[in-house]
């Protein structure tokens, strides 16, 4: 027998009782599955490190201006030439228009017939070439002799916390503890009755609640990894920070993680084959994954359908961690509370809900 | 006429040796009477229609029928797995109803096809298992009574059919059952495998204790069995021990023979039921079947008409009757064709 810190009789007691074993056995089932593992804990790692470096690490952008003229080249290149975010290619007219249309250039400039004004060509309706227009020819006009007549200076904002990523990781924290409360306690339960290990269960004497108990604590168990993986690797590389209490950011995923096992339960209690409960789930994790604010936030959906979007359990959820990691949020501000309880609703709606109509066999 | 008689008799013996306040220990350990279920649907399926039963304690009871008789739908209600749409089951001299976790307490179940967790080990499962259950055996000796203690620790997905299947009746060994439940125990493994879950079944069996199995393969009834009631369509046509079953079809021997194809329609059925010690006959197309008493009688008799006929025997078998034939006499199918619904 191993050594533990607890007294023995204790330990004994507990190693003996059911919740122990079958909380073990979905343990032990999942690590010896490394494929789930490694879906579970790393892609949304992955999902982290390709978002994050695709949005936050962007550099102040390069305005990339096309020339046909080589003397005019010449001309702009020395009146640009103290600012190096702008990229003056010499080209032909022809290869400029096509570099245009397929946004490697921003901008054409031309001269005037009477050599003195210049012209632009570009897309007024393209964000990257308007902004282009404004940048060069403020620098064109400065550089031609121009005086402001207000004194501005620029602060570049780019402290933790107000990057893509720090938005973004609440939201990947929130869409993998959607997945995991519905593939592994539905799609989990789904196999079970398929097998017909539920059924094998019901012939003991185990309790029923022993079953559920240790469904969610086994939840609960797998949880700790993908939080500590997914916080730690965002502030190890990107500097990802929790403004507010972790423990408030730990008892909203813990509340996040029993309304989305319950949520599972529920999709799990009739559905007897693989097909139904993958539909079933998609069904589901689809409005979510849309409306619930994971990439980006819920505010650019219209006024219309707020009612929806707001309703779903995912949206509260990624809000809550939001207004903590990112505003330092506590629990008990109205709007936290209002999200908390939406999620409680759901919570207790579907495991009420789930085990009226569970089907064991 | 001997058949009827057993079909009908249901003894109902009360020992009045009593242990406990209210006598559980002496009520058989199975008794359902009129047990019927049916499916809803278009059509409705009567699985049960009407099945009585009694099984005594201390003995291994074995339900022998055809796939589909509804062996598996009755061994399911009187385990509490599936409610019966009509009359009325006692288990242990208790009821579902009231006393399931009682009854749970004392069973062991092995269902038809249960896939355990491919990813844990034969001790993981049977120490889950073992939790379940107030009292019981050790993980050690469940392992130790189906011979798995050197697979203990390989993963279930490594295991053979047949160690797969005795680890199925370990875990409805772990709770030191008084009454034990086999659902088809041995279908679909090599007959090595079959010997060892016999083995294993007799040894419980002789401890004591009771077993209700099914079964379509009669040799596993006739073998393994004290009593066995012969189920189709959902009620038991016969009931019996193997041997009372077996000389209820009249006569231990069966002699089958065929003649050349051409001269079979030459051959009087008739004729043959009046051969010396024969019992009855049955024409299976291909080749003729009678039921004798003395093969040693008969055959002589029976090549003495065939010559006298002049037709020529093309194949000639004795055996022992089994349980086989009293089914195919009760029903004029055969056990282990299925049957198309």
């Amino acid at each position: 027998m191993r050594k533990s810190p607890v007294d023995p009789q204790v330990a004994s007691k507990l190693s003996r009782h059911p919740i122990y074993h079958m909380t073990m056995a979905r343990i032990l089932e999942f690590l010896r599955q490394p494929d789930a593992v490694f879906w579970s804990y790393f892609f949304p790692v992955l999902m982290v490190l390709a978002l994050g470096l695709a949005f936050s690490r962007r550099q102040e952008s390069t305005v990339m201006i096309d020339i046909v003229d080589k003397e005019f080249y010449a001309t702009i290149q020395a009146a640009l030439t103290h600012q190096p975010r702008f990229k003056i290619h010499n080209t032909t007219e022809a290869d400029s228009r096509i570099r245009l249309r397929t946004g490697r250039a921003d901008l054409l400039i031309e001269p005037q017939a009477d050599g003195q004004g210049y012209t632009y060509v570009f897309d007024p309706l393209r964000p990257e070439s308007a902004a282009a227009r404004a940048l060069v020819d403020d620098s064109l006009q400065r550089s031609s002799g121009r005086k402001d007549p207000v004194a501005v200076s620029d602060r570049a904002i780019d402290d933790a916390g107000s990057r893509y990523v720090d938005f973004l990781v609440p939201g990947i924290l929130g869409m993998n503890l959607m997945g995991g409360g519905l593939w592994g306690v539905g799609f989990a339960i789904v196999q079970m009755r398929i097998r017909k290990v539920l059924k094998r269960l019901v012939a003991t004497p185990m309790k029923k609640s022993h079953f559920l108990w240790s469904v969610l604590a086994s939840r609960l168990v797998f949880l700790v990894p993908a939080v500590v993986i997914i916080l730690g690797f965002s502030w190890l590389t990107f500097g990802v920070v929790v403004r507010g209490n972790l423990l408030s950011v730990f008892v909203v995923i813990l509340l996040g993680s029993l309304t989305f096992s319950g949520i599972g339960l529920l999709v799990a209690c009739r559905a007897n084959s693989v097909e139904m409960v993958s539909g079933l789930m998609n069904l589901v994790m689809l409005p979510m994954w849309l409306f619930s604010g994971i990439f980006f936030s819920t505010d650019r959906f219209p006024a219309a359908i707020q009612p929806i979007v707001q309703a779903l359990p995912l949206t509260p959820l990624i809000g809550a961690l939001r207004a903590i990691t990112l505003e330092g949020a506590g629990l008990f501000e109205p709007a936290q509370l209002l999200r908390l309880s939406i999620m409680t609703t759901w919570a207790l709606v579907s495991f009420i809900v789930a085990l009226k109509l569970f089907r064991w066999t | 006429m001997c058949l009827r008689c057993i079909i009908v008799v249901m003894e109902k013996q009360r020992n009045s040796s009593s242990k406990d306040s209210f006598d559980y220990g002496s009520r058989p350990a199975i008794v359902c009477q009129d047990l019927k279920k049916t499916y809803p649907g278009k059509p409705v399926v009567e699985a049960v229609r009407g099945l009585n039963l009694e099984v005594k304690r201390g003995e291994c009871f074995g339900l022998l029928g055809p796939n589909g008789a509804g062996k598996t739908t009755t061994i399911e209600i009187l385990e509490g797995l599936i409610r019966a749409s009509s009359g009325t089951v006692e288990v242990l001299g208790r009821n579902w109803t009231t006393d399931a976790e009682a009854i749970r307490q004392r069973i062991g179940v092995s269902l038809q096809e249960t896939q355990l967790s491919e990813k844990l080990t034969v001790r993981e499962t049977l120490a889950l298992f073992r939790s379940f259950y107030a009292t019981g055996i050790g993980v050690e000796s469940a392992m130790q009574s189906v011979s798995l203690e050197e697979k203990q620790n390989a993963r279930i997905a490594q295991l053979s059919g047949g160690q797969k299947q005795r680890l199925a009746v370990a875990t409805a060994l772990v709770g030191d059952p008084e009454l034990l439940f086999l659902d088809e125990p041995t279908t679909g493994l090599d007959p090595s495998s079959r010997r060892q879950l016999w083995d294993i079944i007799r040894t419980f069996r002789e401890a004591g204790k009771t077993i209700l199995l099914t079964t379509h393969y009669m040799d596993e009834a006739e073998r393994l069995c004290d009593r066995v009631g012969i189920v189709d369509q959902g009620r038991v046509i016969a009931l019996g021990t193997p041997r009372e079953l077996i000389a209820s079809v009249g006569g231990d021997h069966v002699v089958e023979f065929s003649v050349r194809a051409e001269q079979n329609a030459l051959i009087d059925a008739q004729r043959l039921t009046q051969l010396v010690d024969v019992t009855s006959v049955r024409d299976e197309s291909d080749r003729w079947s009678l039921n004798s008493r003395q093969a040693h009688h008969t055959i002589p008799a029976l090549l003495e008409y065939l010559d006298a006929c002049g037709l020529s025997l093309a194949g000639l078998t004795t055996r022992q009757a089994s349980l086989e034939d009293v089914f195919v006499k009760l029903t004029g199918r055969n056990l282990l064709e299925e049957r198309l619904l």
